[in-house]
């Protein structure tokens, strides 16, 4: 079916299900109960667990495929934001102009950025990498590019955004004044209650999500094809690469554009939901937070990096949330001294000390567990099978790759 | 001309931060064999040292003085640090005043402890996995380390004077008949670098446990044959990487007050400084330091910008790019330094 | 004429002369060995055939094309491949996948898109693969992470890689070297099926004078950069200036 073998359709009806189903799955605790603060069944949330699912499903195709980690991967995410926004300002809110525009722009970039890098690999890459998407920073931060040729094209530090007396030529008057898909509002939801239970379906998360299927499913087919091979055999061994009458050069350079315009892809979704495109969005941390993403899921699996995205996006979300008072209900049933010590270690975790968590995050994972959370899936799946079956199934599944 | 001059002048304290951040960058990719993507905190770390000792320095007991009231009539609270009070009000304040070159005594064992630590207890872990994980895994600590710096001390700049004497400017070009006006921290800082920097020369050139580096840097699977515990001397050779480091940012608080992501905006050029002076080379590692520094400055001139708007934020990068397509080695690499 | 002539190369490290006017020629459909003792110049010699090192001088044809310049994929399309000294496998893919970028190599050349169409939809290809497995006695290794094999295997899927491609030269860097006396007599076995069975020429630098003597025609004996003799087998057997080579140096 679709040209895929038994095993990938079942992943990818695994991972349709799941994004179809989202709304449902992610709010399973009833509306007011204490539970609830775990919820993540809002469109805000969904929106960018599908955005970012899309990020690191391009990223891992050049990382996980060719082992090039590039640093500087937030660069593409800013361009497709910056050229979702100018097409809201010159045409109209139709996300429908921007979007192809977002991958074609990131993906010119790409391939310039990409020529250069991929002249040296190894850390000459990283930093390479990392130098581009800080100078892309600089000129988008600074609107360097703007002041240049004379017009706004950043509107740096503020960030670009539609202003009424913009030209949108293509602007009906019955035409809605946010994102949408030929009259489909993105911010529109319609909410289902059942029960103490309230269920948001959002137009946007939809739409992210059937974007996000696509993407994955077309990620799967890059996986499984000739092409996906040989990207396979450049992180394997180089030196046979070439002596076997192939030419690494453009494999990678090829790969690094198509990951580059998936990044675009979801920058463009990220102005798609909200419209707005500003210099942060390509700063390093961005760059690293997909990196984190893909190797918290597992770098070079199918599944992984939209495991990972979604992780550390609900984790984000949470974690920001919790505040000290939350932390004091949580810790009540202690006695007060003992209270009070556990909300003082905790405390800078939380809320704005996210980003500390998520460094230790990134250390351990790094450390104990290289391949991600699909391993240790695996491992704990093995440990159980051994447990129960005895040993003839796990020398069987030993040999398998890692899907 | 004196324009001209004025402009490597400014370029040189930038330079010889980037200089001495390449360096230890330089030190330990080559001898340990990893990029240390946390080497940008240690250089920030090393800025809150500084800023930690001028606190401390400053703490304070306040006392009424009943002689003196205030405008409301009430008696009139005088704050004295705990420093004045030992020393007498003279002493005290002339320390409190040279808080950040005292610093540097403060930092010294603070960094190469950190550094030792950092080595030990993490980065040794890793000489055997991929550069990736390596990277990966310096960054998380960078990032750590940023935020722990951050929750204690805040997101905003904390500015850190130069003692008086040294805070104004001079006109340093009196001694060859030009004028020119700079700093005095500025010069002090070049010269601290320039010191710094030569000792680290001497120290791997003149000495015994310098030349089993040298030669580790080399071929380290040989020197590890003779029996030498190249290991150990690695160990130390991080933490004077740290120190250098950390000392740069000591010395810098004056020029920038510090922020908690000062580490990694300096670390971004520093890399683009190692690649341009060529992997693995230290002279290349300090050349390119300077002259991407001065080269900055010139950028920034206002009679640049105005022909070529922004120019000054990005000019570091456009070179590494030119010399990277035309010199793939940098400026001074060695072949076969990372060549896969 | 030969199908690769190799006339006056010269190629110098520094201050040290590491090739100086090698002449070779090597005959189509013949097995000819190039030996020597540490240090002749042997693996540079090789190196300037497949595109790693240019010489300073001299020129090296294959089939009448020069190779010199040409990167080592340019080469490998050209018609040659090389086994190394150390088997180079793709070693984390199956030992299938490893038979498949050969010939996907040789079908589609140095660089081919085809990033939507999966491999199993790539019949013709896979049969090609299988059926060299097949002959290299592997088939029931196809999922087996190359990796995990032993020494002697790796070395018959490198040497089963580079025949998939139908090469019309191979080049063999000391194909036994660091192998168990058994393995070693397997591969000089493999090596004589290939070369009765097949339209291949085959170059092999060589350090066991067993290997040697079981598999070349025609042998040239390389000593401080410049060959020192080039004979037929049983003529270097007793040549004087060989053994004074050889065992005035090694042993």
């Amino acid at each position: 079916m679709l040209g895929l073998n038994k095993k990938d359709v079942t992943l990818l009806t695994f991972v349709a299900v799941l994004a179809l189903f989202a709304p449902f799955i992610l709010n399973p605790f009833p509306e007011g109960s204490a539970m609830a603060q775990f919820n993540a069944g809002y469109p805000d949330l969904m929106q960018r667990f599908a955005i970012f699912g899309i990020f690191a499903i391009g990223f891992n195709l050049l990382f996980g495929l060719t082992g090039y980690l590039s640093f500087g991967h937030a660069a593409f995410l800013g361009i497709g934001s910056y050229a979702v926004v100018w097409m809201y300002k010159l045409l109209d809110y139709n996300v429908l102009w921007g979007l192809p525009l977002a991958v074609v722009i990131s993906g010119i970039f790409a391939l310039g950025i990409g020529y250069v890098s991929l002249r040296r690999s190894g850390i000459y890459f990283s930093i390479l990498t990392l130098a581009f998407a800080q100078m892309m920073f600089a000129i988008s931060y600074s609107d360097l590019l703007g002041r240049f040729v004379g017009t706004t094209i950043t509107n740096g530090e503020t960030g670009l955004q539609v202003y009424t007396s913009d030209p949108q030529i293509l602007l009906g008057a019955n035409e809605p004044n946010t994102p949408h898909l030929f009259g489909l509002v993105m911010n529109n939801s319609f909410f289902l209650e059942v029960g103490a239970w309230q269920f948001t379906f959002n137009v946007g998360y939809y739409f992210s999500a059937i974007v996000m299927l696509v993407m994955f499913y077309l990620s799967v087919r890059i996986f499984r094809s000739p092409f996906g091979l040989m990207l396979r055999a450049i992180k394997s061994n180089n030196t046979r690469m070439s002596y076997t009458g192939l030419n690494p050069r453009p494999y990678t350079l090829a790969v690094f554009v198509i990951s580059g315009m998936y990044a675009g892809l979801a920058g463009g979704l990220m102005a798609a939901m909200d419209p707005l495109a500003g210099a942060e969005r390509m700063q390093w941390t961005a760059s690293g937070e997909v990196v984190l993403m893909t190797i918290l899921g597992g770098t070079g699996t199918l599944i992984g990096p939209v495991l990972g995205a979604g992780f550390i996006k609900y984790f984000e979300n949470i974690f920001s949330k919790i505040n000290d008072n939350v932390l004091h209900q949580w810790f009540s049933f202690m006695p007060d001294g003992l209270e009070d010590a556990m909300v003082f270690i905790v405390h800078p975790f939380i809320g704005k000390g996210w980003h500390l968590t998520l460094g230790i995050l990134f250390m351990l994972v790094v450390i104990f567990l290289p391949g991600g959370l699909v391993e240790g899936g695996q491992r704990l799946a093995a440990w159980i099978r051994s447990k129960r079956g005895g040993a003839e199934e796990n020398t069987k599944s030993s040999t398998e790759p890692a899907e | 001309m004196d324009a001209f001059l004025l402009q490597i002048l400014n370029g040189l304290d930038k330079g010889s931060a980037y200089a001495l951040i390449a360096l230890g960058l330089t030190l330990i990719f080559g001898t340990l064999g990893v990029v240390n993507f946390a080497h940008g905190a240690l250089f920030m770390i090393g800025a809150f040292c500084a800023v930690t000792l001028s606190k401390l320095l400053n703490l304070s007991f306040i006392v009424e003085d009943p002689t003196q009231k205030d405008f409301l009539g009430n008696p009139l609270k005088v704050k004295t640090p705990y420093i004045e009070s030992w020393f007498g009000p003279e002493v005290g304040s002339v320390i409190i005043d040279w808080s950040v070159p005292l610093a540097i005594l403060f930092a010294i064992p603070i960094m190469v402890a950190i550094g030792f630590i950092m080595e030990r207890g993490l980065i040794k872990h890793f000489y055997k996995r991929p550069h990736a994980d390596q990277i990966l895994v310096t960054f998380g600590l960078a990032i750590v380390l940023q935020e722990i710096v951050k929750y204690f001390y805040g997101a905003n700049p904390i500015p850190t004077p130069a003692p008086e004497a040294l805070s104004g400017v001079a006109n340093i070009g009196a001694v060859i008949g030009l004028d020119i006006v700079y700093p005095v921290w500025r010069i002090v800082y070049f010269c601290f670098a320039a010191l710094i920097i030569g000792s680290v020369f001497a120290f791997l050139q003149f000495t015994t446990f310098g030349m089993v580096v040298r030669a580790g840097m080399a071929d380290r699977e040989t020197v590890g044959l003779l029996g030498i515990n190249i290991d150990r001397r690695f160990t130390i050779m991080f933490g004077i990487a740290a120190a250098v480091a950390g000392l740069a940012g000591v010395m810098y608080t004056p020029i920038n007050s510090p922020n908690y992501h000062m580490g990694m905006d300096f670390l971004v050029l520093s890399f683009v400084v190692v690649v341009v002076g060529g992997m693995g080379s230290l002279p290349g590692a300090v050349l390119a330091g300077f002259l991407l520094g001065i080269l900055e400055s010139f950028a920034s001139m206002n009679e640049v910008k105005n022909w070529l708007p922004g120019i000054d934020q990005i000019i570091i990068y456009i070179v590494a790019i030119i010399i990277l397509l035309t010199r793939p080695r940098g400026l001074m690499g060695r072949k076969g330094v990372m060549e896969d | 004429m030969g199908i690769l002539e190799i006339k006056d190369v010269g190629k110098r490290f520094g201050g040290l002369q590491a090739l100086s006017d090698v002449n070779l020629s090597v005959k189509e459909n013949s097995c000819h060995a190039i030996i020597g003792p540490n240090g002749a110049g042997k693996s540079t010699l090789l190196n300037c055939l497949v595109g790693k090192l240019i010489p300073d001088s001299g020129s090296v044809m294959f089939d009448g094309q020069s190779v010199l310049g040409r990167s080592p994929y340019e080469i490998n399309q050209m018609g040659i491949s090389r086994v190394f000294q150390t088997p180079e496998i793709f070693g984390d893919l199956t030992v299938m996948e490893n038979m498949l970028i050969p010939i996907f190599a040789k079908r589609d050349g140095a660089f081919r898109m085809h990033a939507i169409e999966s491999v199993l939809a790539e019949k013709q290809v896979i049969e090609q693969a299988e059926a060299m497995l097949e002959e290299m006695n592997m088939a029931d290794k196809r999922h087996m992470h190359a990796a995990a094999m032993s020494r002697g295997d790796k070395r018959r899927l490198e040497i089963g890689m580079c025949l998939s491609q139908e090469p019309r030269l191979l080049l063999l860097d000391e194909p036994t070297a660091g192998m168990a006396r058994a393995d070693t007599n397997n591969t000089i076995d493999l090596l004589k099926e290939i070369k009765e069975e097949r339209d291949i020429t085959i170059a092999i630098i060589e350090h066991d004078m067993h290997v040697v003597f079981s598999l070349a025609d025609r042998i040239t004996v390389l000593a401080q950069g410049t060959p020192l003799v080039e004979d037929d087998p049983q003529n270097i057997r007793g040549n004087p200036k060989v053994r004074e080579a050889y065992l005035g140096e090694s042993a």
